[in-house]
């Protein structure tokens, strides 16, 4: 039984629902959060590098560069901004942030 | 079953079971050390598929640099555990649901549609020996010609993301009694010391006041 392109898109697609899940069951979380965010970013890298080796393209794997660039600077952001929210309400859960609420 | 497919296997199934924790892991480190797990793996499965050069970058990048920043806020965080932890597996049917869906829903169509065995084509570049292809150095070729445009615009996120870091996080101490560098440099002598014009002596009705307050006390030393 040999390696085809929909083994590797089958693993993208199951990384991507356990971070689904992820999301669903860490509501209150905000860390683990963006940890299933990156997770779900893998996932997306997982087809784009599959489907340029597979097709032959190099730009597959020029795009997943850009969405680590991406990532990194989301990750980065959102850290920040993490502590922020721990600095103003010495905690980060998620339900208790709706100042915004009208 | 070849040795590539059995690594498949085992990568795969180690880079789910390490997903499955970061999102089940009680504690926040744990989720970012099994995090780490799964970025590893995945970095191993795009070996197998002759992506070295990002490979070695997911490495380097994620492991190195940005799950140590998750775990420098993790562990300067003092987060209250039991109070995250309400109602955790509340959604759990639910999610379960969603999550099976969306995986086998999306198996079912993509081993349906890219299942039929196709070899792989392999990268053909001009000039080059079909032993000595680079992974590394089609990517930078690619990278500084045709995608030069969205390489520097890539660079101009990042230094956005940089300023934004420091500028959301910095905070200036309220007690600190430090001055700015940019005052003490701009600062003049007459700022500095300022002079004031006065008379020499009193005028001659606040004198006579003066005299007026102090004759009690010294009738009272007389008496």
């Amino acid at each position: 039984m040999t390696l085809t392109l929909g083994h590797y898109l089958s693993l993208g697609a199951m990384l991507f629902a356990l971070s689904v899940i992820g999301i669903f069951l860490n509501r209150k979380n905000l860390i683990v959060l963006l940890m299933a965010i990156e997770l779900m970013l893998l996932a997306v890298n997982m087809n784009f590098v599959a489907f340029s080796y597979y097709l032959g393209d190099m730009a597959g794997q020029v795009f997943v560069f850009f969405i680590l660039t991406v990532a990194a600077a989301e990750s980065a952001i959102g850290l920040a901004i993490l502590v922020l929210v721990f600095r103003n309400k010495s905690n980060i859960r998620i339900d208790e942030l709706n100042k915004l609420k009208g | 079953m070849d040795v590539k497919a059995a690594l498949f296997y085992i990568f795969s199934a180690v880079l789910l079971f390490a997903a499955f924790r970061v999102i089940t892991a009680r504690n926040p480190v744990h989720a970012a050390l099994f995090l780490v797990l799964a970025f590893f793996q995945a970095a191993m499965v795009w070996m197998l598929l002759k992506a070295e050069f990002l490979a070695i970058v997911l490495v380097l990048v994620y492991v190195g640099a940005v799950m140590v920043l998750f775990l420098f806020v993790v562990m300067m965080l003092d987060i209250n555990l039991d109070s995250i932890r309400q109602g955790f597996w509340r959604h759990f049917p639910l999610a379960a649901t969603v999550g099976a869906l969306i995986a086998l829903e999306m198996a079912a169509v993509l081993m349906g549609g890219f299942g039929g065995g196709e070899p792989p084509r392999v990268v053909v570049m001009l000039g080059q020996a079909p032993g000595q292809f680079s992974n590394t150095r089609e990517l930078g070729v690619l990278l500084y010609t045709q995608y030069l445009y969205p390489l520097e615009v890539a660079s101009v996120i990042l230094l956005v993301a940089i300023i934004a870091a420091i500028a959301l996080t910095l905070r200036e101490r309220k007690d600190s009694k430090a001055l700015g560098a940019s005052e003490q440099v701009r600062v003049q002598a007459r700022d500095r010391l300022q002079l004031l014009k006065m008379a020499a002596t009193q005028p001659a009705a606040v004198a006579a006041q003066d005299a007026n307050a102090a004759s009690p006390a010294n009738t009272e030393k007389k008496a």
